[in-house]
């Protein structure tokens, strides 16, 4: 069924994008999605970007799981917002005004995001940047009113060993009025490289992203290549990256298991997670020579072939995750201490998580479903067998229990494809012409969403990777909000977000 | 329950690896470096600040994984303490972004003499696969007094234990 917006976007012109379509609508169109967005609340906001003339959104029909973009020309530099009707919208108005120059009007905000006046240019993405040389501008936060408040401004250099962001914290006694992130520190330029390269040079950038998620980075840019070229890998190539995947949500969730219950001085299971990764990731390293996995996925297939003896490595350091992990659960549960500081902290609304369409276990905490790999296009999953866990009590120990639970499906999924690997070929040949795709590949922390046109060289013309982070980070602000100040590593840590994914 | 685990844990063999054998031309140079910059000795522990450029947070897993019972890092006398202030080791990763360069400046003001900074991953070194942006320094050394490179995109625990260790004899070295 579809809804108003559904039927404004199928009325634009479609541009042939696969295997989602992209529709091209009319400035005078787009004018009125906000409005029919507030009308059809299944129609959730995953990602909006720009190229040098365009501004692009993808969305997501609820009900029926199916993906589908809308572009409008961003004439005289403007376009309507988004964010009265998709709060989500937000951060990547933001991010459009500063790297491509194009303005939302009617925004809810546009304060400066990644560009803290440190560059010496402006708009590094537009068709003509601007040389920019002056002092860096005093970040502004939103006001907050009340008695006694005070603000503490933390980073962007943490006490401990994460990476760098500030975040600027309001207080009323031991009580947190409101927390405004500011991110941006880590701004590589990272797409400013990948452009006018070729698939096959810029997907180390995608595997550079967001490093722990090297693996579904790297394999939804190259699905969006491939979808773009029309090349299916070869069925070798899609088991190999399938097991890759369910390795990094493996090594992924057993770190943030283990530096949650960290974050409450509750030192044993951090030491049993951190061993018990430690092994899963040397398995990894015998398997396919890098402990990450970083540049195994290309466009096209996989390299290398993974290693004879990396089977029985990998099975054999899962069989131990496996052992352990009701142990570590019934220790996780027995000791008051550490469930008085997880249960009910950090509660995150569910009407919060669809409204920012929350990916990965900070959704599926608070009862967003969403999974990527029950998309039919998400090959080999949708061809294999495992369960996605949802729970709705939205605080740290629901972030936690997903984690535990998705374990132990990966653990299922990983020896599923190992038994059902095939044999053949590892790479797709891969031609050089244009084209237009998108991708959505479930990685630990959500679907890592990525659009590639390619030009008819074969170059990479426009692009745009979207990390889950982008509708997460913005969940934490609410989430926190009434929990004391000592709560906040530990909610950070049961998000996760990514800093680098988002920076770009 | 936990402490039967525990008490067990007590009387079991350690899961800790045995340390790496430490290559002496880097602590030849390093030790060279200390006498020529006429550095105190810093004795045979190391308070480490980690400091992220803007890493891909590939260089932040595994110097986290440094911590784990492993690697063990403490065994050394090396640990991570909170503040630039506590520090004699700056570990800087990610290739020195613009938006960090002020932050970074003030880390090394906030440490006090005598101090290593040790530049980790290949982006420290020199930028990476991101030299040559509009964001980038192109690695740590445009910013910070560089005395120690490790490469690797990340490199592994035992690369970079390999390279704190080195620093630790490089001091005693230089009684």
């Amino acid at each position: 069924m579809m809804g108003p917006a559904s039927r404004l976007i199928r009325g634009g012109n479609p541009q042939g994008a696969k295997p989602y379509e992209r529709f091209l609508l009319s400035p005078t169109a787009w004018g009125q999605l906000p409005a029919a967005l507030q009308q059809e609340t299944a129609l959730a906001l995953l990602g909006l970007w720009a190229d040098a003339t365009q501004v692009h959104a993808c969305f997501l029909h609820e009900p029926g799981n199916e993906a589908l973009l809308a572009s409008t020309p961003a004439a005289g530099w403007n376009y309507a917002a988004l964010s009265p009707a998709r709060p989500g919208a937000m951060r990547f108005e933001r991010m459009i005004l500063e790297l491509w120059g194009h303005h939302a009007e009617g925004a809810v905000d546009l304060r400066p995001w990644l560009d803290h006046g440190r560059w010496n240019l402006r708009h590094p993405l537009a068709a003509k940047p601007i040389p920019f040389a002056g002092e860096a501008p005093q970040p502004e936060f939103l006001p907050t009113v009340g008695d006694g408040i005070h603000q503490i401004p933390v980073g962007p250099i943490h006490a401990g060993v994460i990476e760098s962001g500030h975040f600027r914290f309001s207080v009323q006694g031991e009580a947190i009025v409101r927390l405004e992130q500011r991110l941006g520190y880590k701004h590589k330029g990272t797409l400013s490289l990948m452009l006018g390269t070729s698939p096959r040079a810029a997907v180390r950038y995608a595997a550079r992203l967001s490093g722990d998620s090297t693996v579904a980075h790297s394999w939804a840019f190259s699905a969006a290549v491939e979808a773009a070229l029309g090349v299916t890998p070869p069925p070798r190539a899609l088991h190999l990256r399938a097991l890759m995947l369910e390795l990094e949500r493996v090594h992924n969730h057993l770190n943030d298991w283990g530096f949650v219950c960290n974050d409450v001085a509750f030192a044993y299971p951090h030491a049993r997670c951190g061993l018990l990764r430690e092994g899963v990731l040397r398995a990894i390293a015998a398997a396919f020579g890098h402990r990450l996995m970083m540049d195994r996925v290309l466009p096209g297939g996989v390299a290398p072939d993974i290693a004879p003896r990396g089977t029985e490595a990998i099975l054999a350091a899962l069989a131990a995750v496996e052992a352990e992990i009701p142990v570590l659960m019934q220790i996780y549960e027995a000791h008051a201490s550490l469930q008085d500081r997880v249960v009910t902290t950090g509660y995150l609304r569910p009407d919060l998580a669809r409204a920012f369409a929350a990916g990965g276990h900070v959704g599926r905490a608070s009862g967003r479903a969403f999974d990527a790999r029950r998309l039919p296009q998400h090959l080999p999953h949708a061809n294999l067998h495992f369960d996605v866990p949802m729970l709705e009590a939205g605080d740290v120990d629901a972030r936690v229990r997903i984690r535990v639970l998705e374990l132990g499906q990966s653990i299922a999924l990983v020896r599923e494809i190992l038994a059902s690997l095939p044999a053949g070929e590892l790479m797709a040949p891969m031609p050089a012409r244009a084209g237009e795709g998108a991708a959505m590949i479930e990685g630990f922390r959500g679907e890592c969403l990525h659009w590639v046109a390619l030009d008819d060289g074969g170059l990479i013309g426009a692009l745009f990777p979207r990390d889950p982070s982008w509708l997460q980070w913005p969940l934490l602000e609410a989430a926190i909000e009434d929990n004391i100040v000592a709560d906040f590593p530990l909610c950070n840590k049961s998000f996760n977000c990514s800093y680098s994914g988002v920076d770009l | 329950m936990l402490w039967p685990k525990l008490a067990r844990a007590l009387f079991a063999k350690p899961l800790t690896d045995q340390a790496p054998l430490v290559p002496q031309e880097t602590v030849q140079a390093l030790g060279e470096r200390m006498a020529v910059t006429s550095r105190a000795r810093l004795g045979r522990s190391l308070a480490i600040r980690e400091v992220d450029s803007g890493s891909c947070n590939g260089c932040e897993l595994e110097v986290n994984a440094l911590e784990n019972i492993a690697y063990d890092l403490e065994r050394f006398g090396l640990r991570f303490v909170a503040s630039p202030k506590h520090a004699d080791v700056l570990l800087v990763t990610g290739p020195a972004c613009l938006n960090m360069r002020e932050a970074l400046e003030r880390a090394l003001a906030s440490t006090p003499e005598p101090r290593w900074v040790v530049a980790v991953g290949d982006c420290a070194v020199d930028g990476g696969v991101f030299k040559g942006s509009y964001a980038v320094e192109n690695g740590i050394a445009a910013v910070l007094p560089v005395d120690l490179l490790i490469p690797g995109c990340p490199p592994s625990p035992a690369q970079l234990l390999e390279g704190l260790l080195s620093l630790l004899e490089a001091e005693s070295a230089k009684k």
